[in-house]
């Protein structure tokens, strides 16, 4: 099982190669900013193509399985262990972490929001990194919790130093309400620790989600199953985040810059999402069962939420991060379906959704620069004066509509279908109501974006700028948005990609929940 | 009277005294230097008393090398692994804020040698207190800890709010002493004896007596008062503004653990068979103190209160293994021991900060930390790493001792235990509301005065930052080290 070789480093080097990348820079003086720059993307670069590395070897054919396994010891009094793997859940959001990063290092190159000072930020968007990665490969609760954890306080300092207006408020409100879902998640973990028991009734006292995974919660009474759940639910459902958890999202987005934007969107929310696939569902698939009706709800009223959320707002960026809100709606919906087909296509949507908002917030961020303003009834006629902005505009508010053929379609439609059909135990009629109103969300999805699309490049440029030059698609921004862009095509024209890899992994966690819901 | 014309000298086990008598020997060495050399020796008063401390080290190492369990005076004196790991952990706090001193005390123009006399005493009753097993020598070393602290309280004479913080401190302490002694007397009437193993045989034989409760709570309450906790903590916030910052440092760090230090040997072996008294009044006194602690910091503008106040809030930490304690008892006590090492480690540097940052600014306001990541980025980031550390968040060392925390309440499992960590959890949230009101001005904010020049990080400033900010980050990143010394004061904290 283990991995030996190179192959046992290749896990660990991705995670911790942004961080000695971070600490090298801390040694380098201000005044190197050159130097800073190249250090920050070579060791972000390096991470990558260990990352690519990884997908060439990846074991298609095992992908149920994790692989490049290390197990090493690691807090040995509280039986806590070095453990990383990957396997097909893991590897896809992996690689957008991966990609992700150096593309935003590529996009700030030149300009660094205010105040400047180049250093700091690509030394948090490292250590974001490091955190962020650690979470999608760690196989022990206590190394993810650590991971989990380690990506709030950079990301704090991005929103609270080189965010917008309210960046105090809006980072603080990012850093509370987080926090409070992890105190909680810890007590769930150390909860399942002390209670969990193996087949033959003996206490496990393990951390191991290898092992908990295939104990899958028997052996702890429903009821605590179902309070445990619920800290989790806390832990992860913050960071989706889920109705009514969400309202740290816009201001959020909102004040950050674009590159914290960018990061928020396509991976920190999965970390949420990808929570509930990794741990909640599998290690209490019976709490699950009984959650997942509820769970469903506060996605189909995210949706709707969102969606209306979006018809309201006047500022851009504040859109596109109330259609994340929407967007999240979808994913948790495939997961409360519990079936391979609802929780394939959240896995699908989460990296669509990762490419696409990231996309959309890209743009955004180089509007704003342009214009120094995001207030929709301002912009217009960005077709015009820089059509080729405009065009990516067009294409990314295609694919976050669910066009059929971008990435975006095969995240939502199939969540949607998997409504029809919930997972066995589950109430038939209740998912099809939320099947109805999801179809309604992206009837609103597709009106906000046309909306948004409509007033902002078509027509005429305001008078307002008729004097300014307004830039198009400059070199760094080529670069930043080509893999993105190139991913929402792709994916969408070949959506076997993933949901090959995945399906593996899913169709193990739903056999284990069909078990269980057999058993009921 | 038999006992007394009877009397034999008991046999004094030297090994197991060494580390008193060595630190004895220092602050006397020092007070000698004083008086030959008077004015001359000034410079050499610092050094000589961190000297001091290490060597203290040394018969410490030796005496775990040999690991044999050693007892004293019919059991009343007890030298085992959990005494050493926390003779160890008052010494090495002892030496950060010798090293905070040097240059405040120095510069600030106070009689230097008295001060490391007083410390290094207090030190000595710290390092008694952690080998009593009985209430008389419970009762002396913190006597012998307190009065020295009572007075370094008062160093600035010339400060009417430093004289404030003395008399406050010690007519508080004093009043305390007296609840206890009242207690004490109960138990002792009761038990007939005042060594904590007969206690626990005649506590848990024969019937409950009313008169047992009271002297159990007013021992507890005496004690509550030194650790500051609510509602006996009103001392605490006024005594740390007012003192010297390196003093508010050690009566936060080393005070605060020599009392919980006490407790954990009280509860933990005298009163144990009462966990029907014992755990209902730490879990009030724990969600208490850590509640109202965090909510009042919330309301703070001066830096030092903040930290009093969130000294408080982390003593309501410390208290709550202690609602468990007979459920869990072994999980119960390696949390309070490794939460002490932490936030020892921890504290101090934040107060080292503190004391850097007042060196150029002279002000002890939140506000004056503005723009601090602008021209002193690595006091910031250090900051930074100490209060992400009070706060609980990793990978800084504060999270395990949060965890360890979560362990025992859940390991004693139980609705009362889940609700306290639910209450854990929330306060968790609310104590990084404040520390993010020291955070924001430091990172978010211009410099208010535009006075941009770098801070000077004293020598000795230096010195005590590293240690400090290594152990911190060394405890997130391997909790393991201090894991381990949790898990062998365990053992043998309860063996007998």
């Amino acid at each position: 099982m283990e991995a030996t070789g190179f192959d046992s480093w290749v896990l660990s080097l991705t995670v911790f190669l942004p961080l000695v990348g971070a600490v090298v820079i801390m040694m380098i003086p201000k005044a190197y900013e050159a130097e800073v720059k190249l250090v920050a993307l070579g060791s972000s670069l390096l991470a990558l193509i260990i990352g690519l590395y990884i997908t060439i070897q990846f074991n298609y054919g095992a992908a149920g399985d994790l692989q490049f396994v290390v197990d090493k010891g690691w807090i040995d009094v509280i039986n806590s262990r070095y453990i990383v793997g990957l396997d097909g859940l893991s590897l896809p959001l992996l690689m957008l972490s991966l990609v992700t990063v150096p593309l935003c290092l590529i996009y700030s190159w030149n300009h660094v929001p205010e105040p400047g000072n180049t250093k700091a930020f690509f030394i948090l968007l490292l250590i974001l990194s490091t955190g962020m990665n650690g979470t999608f490969v760690a196989q022990d609760m206590i190394l993810f919790f650590v991971f989990f954890e380690i990506v709030l306080l950079p990301m704090y300092f991005l929103i609270g130093v080189w965010g917008g207006e309210d960046r105090r408020y809006a980072s603080l409100k990012f850093f509370l309400y987080t926090l409070f879902g992890s105190a909680l998640m810890i007590i769930s973990f150390l909860a399942l620790f002390f209670l969990s028991k193996d087949s033959a009734g003996e206490l496990l006292h393990t951390f191991d989600m290898r092992v908990l995974t295939d104990v899958a919660g028997v052996g702890i009474i429903k009821s605590t199953q179902v309070w445990i759940f619920a800290g989790l639910f806390m832990g992860f459902g913050i960071k989706v985040p889920m109705f009514p958890f969400h309202t740290w999202l816009p201001d959020a987005h909102t004040q950050a810059p674009t590159v914290g934007s960018v990061i928020l969107a396509a991976v920190l929310l999965k970390l949420g999402t990808y929570g509930f696939v990794r741990i909640a569902i599998p290690f209490l698939p019976d709490a699950a069962i009984s959650w997942a009706p509820w769970i469903g709800l506060l996605a189909v009223i995210g949706i709707i939420y969102g969606a209306l959320g979006c018809l309201a707002q006047s500022d851009m960026k504040r859109l596109i991060a109330f259609s994340s809100v929407a967007h999240m709606g979808f994913v948790m919906l495939g997961i409360a379906t519990l079936t391979d087909f609802g929780i394939n296509a959240a896995i699908f949507g989460m990296v669509a959704h990762g490419m696409i908002t990231g996309m959309l917030f890209f743009i955004a961020g180089s509007v704003k620069e342009r214009y120094h303003t995001l207030e929709i009834s301002r912009l217009g006629g960005l077709l015009k004066s820089a059509p080729r902005m405009g065009w990516i505009l067009g294409f990314a508010s295609m694919a976050s509509l669910g066009l059929p053929g971008l990435a975006g379609f095969w995240g939502e439609f199939p969540a949607i279908l998997s409504a029809y059909n919930p997972g066995a135990g589950m109430p038939e009629e209740t998912f099809r109501t939320y099947m109805v109103i999801a179809a309604i969300g992206t009837v609103l999805a597709a009106g906000y974006l046309l909306w948004l699309y409509q007033r902002t490049a078509f027509g005429e440029p305001p008078e307002e700028f008729a004097g300014h030059e307004i830039a198009d698609v400059n070199r760094f921004e080529w670069i930043a948005w080509t893999p993105f862009l190139v991913g929402i095509a792709l994916f969408g024209v070949w959506p076997n990609l993933i949901f090959n890899v995945t399906d593996d992994v899913v169709a193990g966690i739903t056999a284990s929940v069909e078990a269980i819901a057999a058993g009921n | 009277m038999d006992v007394l014309l009877a009397f034999t000298r008991p046999s004094l086990d030297w090994h197991a005294l060494a580390p008193e008598l060595t630190l004895l020997a220092f602050g006397t060495l020092i007070t000698i230097v004083d008086i030959i050399w008077d004015d001359r020796s000034k410079q050499t008063m610092p050094t000589l008393a961190g000297i001091g401390l290490l060597a203290t080290l040394v018969p410490i190492l030796t005496l775990a090398v040999d690991g044999t369990e050693r007892s004293m005076f019919g059991g009343a004196y007890v030298v085992d692994d959990f005494s050493l790991v926390l003779k160890a952990l008052f010494l090495i706090s002892g030496y950060i804020v010798v090293l905070m001193s040097v240059d405040y005390i120095r510069e600030g123009d106070y009689y230097e040698n008295e001060y490391y006399t007083l410390m290094l005493t207090s030190l000595l009753g710290m390092v008694m207190m952690s080998s009593s097993r009985d209430l008389v020598s419970v009762f002396v070393a913190l006597e012998l800890l307190s009065i020295p602290a009572y007075m370094l309280a008062a160093w600035r004479k010339g400060g009417p709010r430093s004289n404030e913080a003395g008399l406050k401190y010690y007519l508080m302490g004093v009043f305390a002493s007296a609840v206890m002694l009242y207690g004490m007397s109960l138990v002792y009437g009761l038990a007939g004896s005042t060594t904590f193993d007969v206690i626990a045989q005649e506590l848990g034989s024969g019937s409950s007596n009313p008169v047992a409760v009271l002297g159990i709570l007013f021992v507890l309450i005496g004690f509550a008062f030194k650790v500051s906790a609510v509602p006996f903590h009103t001392w605490a916030p006024d005594t740390y503004e007012g003192a010297p910052t390196p003093v508010t440092a050690f009566l936060a760090v080393a005070s605060k653990t020599a009392g919980m230090v006490a407790l954990i040997q009280l509860v933990f072996v005298a009163f144990l068979v009462r966990d029907d008294v014992i755990q209902p009044f730490f879990w009030l006194i724990s969600a208490l103190t850590m509640t109202v602690g965090n909510l009042i910091a919330l309301r703070q503008t001066n830096i030092v209160r903040l930290l009093a106040y969130s000294g408080i809030a982390q003593g309501g930490f410390m208290l709550v293994p202690f609602a468990v304690a007979a459920d869990a008892p072994a999980r119960a006590i390696e949390a309070v021991v490794i939460y002490l090492a932490i936030y020892a480690f921890m504290n101090l540097g934040a107060f080292t900060v503190v004391l850097a940052v007042a060196r150029k600014t002279r002000s002890g306001e939140i506000d004056s930390y503005s723009g601090l990541f602008q021209y002193a980025p690595g006091l910031a980031v250090a900051m930074t790493v100490f209060l992400a550390a009070l706060a609980g968040i990793p990978p800084a060392g504060g999270w395990f001792a949060k965890f360890g925390l979560f362990r025992a309440l859940l390991d004693a499992g139980g609705g009362w235990a889940a609700a306290l960590g639910v209450i854990v959890a929330i306060n968790t949230v609310i104590a990084f509301a404040y520390y993010a009101r020291v955070l924001m001005p430091m990172w978010f904010q211009p410099v208010t005065d535009g006075d941009e020049r770098p801070i000077v990080v004293t020598g000795a400033l230096g010195a005590a930052l590293t240690v400090t900010l290594l152990a911190t980050m060394a405890f997130g990143v391997l909790p393991g080290l201090v894991g381990h010394f949790g898990e062998v004061s365990v053992l043998s904290a309860l063996g007998g």
